[in-house]
């Protein structure tokens, strides 16, 4: 961002006769920002010299408000963050208030909220993979991927009556039983899928097109990654790895079997290559959870007042972005003093001006893709 | 961190019942004792980490404890960047999760500012903290973790605390030109910067 305006032709690593730098404004009104991102480029010619981005749009004060509200009482507003994956907003918020209150969901809610989040992720990994398709040029992959999305989303709406911001989990366990039949049905919704998988496989990973516009871009290696602070899948293609359901495991995650997908190459192709396969872990994980969920209640014995000790916690979870963590300060009344959120998509998008320089312009889209961000969890 | 979840609910409570004795004095006796559990209290930490850290700067390390499980230092703000420094050099922590800050408006020190770090190699988390007044600049760890950048950038945001050192330190959630600081508690929830409201989006109030 502080390359000096030269005039005089091709110095350094400029390739372009007139050497001249352009500012091109991206956004916030784009359709491949995934919400309202602005990007300013700073390029020559298609060459990208160096970004800065522009966030803030949808800064609603969401801490301001968690301040202002009663511990119950702030759980939907965390929907409304990451509002592809407002299950897993909803877990962590959880997570961290039962720490602070020193306590713990029965067995059976945890492994319901195994079940939810993991369809979940399949649920935002679907929505990433259309999108970015879309963004790169492939249209098919969108309807492919939203038409099974849709089951997913008549599940959750059957078992707590939403779709999208769903505030399915309430401090202490679930409010809402298994409905009847959930078991078969999700179970029924993973045997279609995989075939399913398999055939968003079929239509890119092989798709030359598909090869040329992401094998090589946006490459970022491991220790670029943790010192970015970037998790997630984007961390995992990089070769690290790490995933926090298996490293600090939380709601009974280490009683499943399952693998952490790598890629080598921390490319763009890697990072879809390492959501696909998640995809497929997610499935294996929801079909343990159902075939071992536990009898029992699913609300542990929390007073109905909730005046957590004083105190603060920090506890984060693996959302489908990467860490989602909430550092909750109680003053020991039933309003939070402080709730702080940690953001995957706010940290990883720090990555995107190391991601992209010495790209050309159209990578910037694919990696904007690439990296899965919300810009609601973005700007809360 | 297996025994994390499990908590102390029997750990031994300090006698923290006395101070309440000179309001108690004109009020009956025992007014509900038993009502409200006291919770956990912070166990001092104990770990080759922070007794080597306490050894190398002494009074400097305020504190080093353990609450429900969580590891955290407080750090007088001279020491903090060296601090941190040596945390991640030579003691791995390679990972800065997370920088924030709370504000405490009642204290000399209003703002303590937290830096969670987390290292791979050791699957450990723990946390930093260190007080300041208001209008004390804090040291910036962007050159120790980039990852620090727009997490300082928001802090200065929503508190408008200083970070010294820092490369670019503006605003990013809120607009350039905007007056005041919407995290610090005499900030009200319906406040706003009328005169940006007016000035940039030509209506009245943004309520």
């Amino acid at each position: 961002m502080t390359q000096p305006a030269s005039t005089s032709p091709n110095t350094g690593d400029r390739t372009f006769l007139d050497s001249t730098e352009m500012v091109l404004n991206m956004g916030p009104q784009h359709p491949s920002t995934h919400g309202v991102l602005r990007v300013i480029l700073k390029l020559d010619g298609e060459k990208v010299l160096g970004t800065e981005c522009v966030i803030g749009y949808l800064h609603r004060g969401v801490e301001k408000i968690a301040e202002n509200r009663t511990y119950a009482m702030f759980t939907p507003y965390v929907d409304r963050m990451d509002y592809v994956a407002s299950v897993s907003n909803g877990l962590g918020y959880c997570l961290a208030i039962e720490k602070l209150l020193n306590t713990e969901a029965p067995l059976r809610a945890q492994y319901i909220r195994v079940i939810m989040t993991e369809l979940n992720r399949l649920a935002s990994h679907m929505v990433w993979l259309g999108t970015h398709a879309l963004d790169i040029g492939a249209m098919t992959p969108l309807f492919y991927t939203f038409r099974d999305r849709e089951e997913i989303l008549k599940i959750f709406e059957k078992y707590c009556g939403a779709r999208l911001t769903t505030h399915a989990f309430r401090i202490g366990g679930c409010i809402y039983e298994a409905y009847e039949g959930m078991e078969q049905e999700i179970l029924k919704y993973c045997d279609f899928l995989e075939p399913k998988i398999d055939e968003y496989e079929q239509l890119l990973t092989t798709n030359r097109i598909w090869l040329e516009r992401t094998k090589g871009v946006g490459v970022i290696n491991g220790e670029d990654c943790i010192a970015l602070g970037v998790t997630g899948p984007v961390l995992r293609a990089s070769g690290v790895k790490w995933d926090l359901r298996k490293a600090q495991p939380y709601s009974s995650y280490e009683k499943f079997d399952f693998e952490i997908p790598t890629g080598p190459n921390g490319d763009t192709y890697d990072r879809y290559m390492v959501r696909i396969a998640e995809m497929r872990q997610s499935v294996r994980i929801i079909r343990q959870a159902v075939a071992g969920l536990p009898e029992g209640p699913i609300m542990a014995k929390i007073p109905k007042v909730l005046k957590p000790p004083v105190g603060e916690v920090y506890v984060s979870i693996e959302a489908p972005k990467g860490e989602l963590g909430y550092f909750v300060v109680s003053d020991g009344t039933t309003q939070p003093y402080r709730v702080r959120v940690r953001p995957p998509s706010f940290v990883n998008l720090q990555a995107l001006d190391k991601m992209v320089r010495g790209q050309l312009v159209a990578d910037v889209v694919a990696v904007i893709g690439t990296l899965d961000i919300v810009l609601g969890e973005v700007d809360r | 961190m297996p025994e994390e979840t499990k908590g102390n609910p029997t750990a031994p409570q300090p006698p923290a019942e006395k101070p309440a004795a000179p309001a108690a004095a004109a009020a009956p006796a025992k007014p509900a004792a038993p009502a409200k559990p006291a919770g956990p209290v912070p166990q001092p930490w104990n770990a080759p980490l922070p007794n080597s850290l306490q050894s190398r700067f002494g009074s400097a390390i305020k504190e080093a404890s353990t609450y429900i499980g969580q590891n955290y230092l407080v750090v007088e703000r001279e020491v903090v960047r060296d601090v941190l420094h040596i945390l991640r050099d030579e003691h791995q922590f390679d990972y800065c999760v997370d920088l924030t800050a709370v504000h405490y408006p009642k204290k000399d020190l209003q703002f303590e500012i937290v830096w969670i770090l987390y290292s791979f190699a050791r699957n450990e988390r723990m946390r930093v903290k260190t007080q300041i007044k208001d209008g004390e600049p804090a040291p910036s760890v962007v050159a120790l973790w980039p990852a620090a950048n727009w997490m300082e950038r928001e802090c200065y945001d929503m508190f408008g605390i200083v970070f010294t050192g820092h490369p670019d330190l503006r605003r990013i959630l809120l607009p350039d030109g905007w007056n005041g600081f919407p995290l610090r508690k005499d900030y009200g929830i319906l406040q706003q910067d009328q005169a940006w409201v007016q000035a940039n989006l030509g209506i009245e109030s943004g309520q």
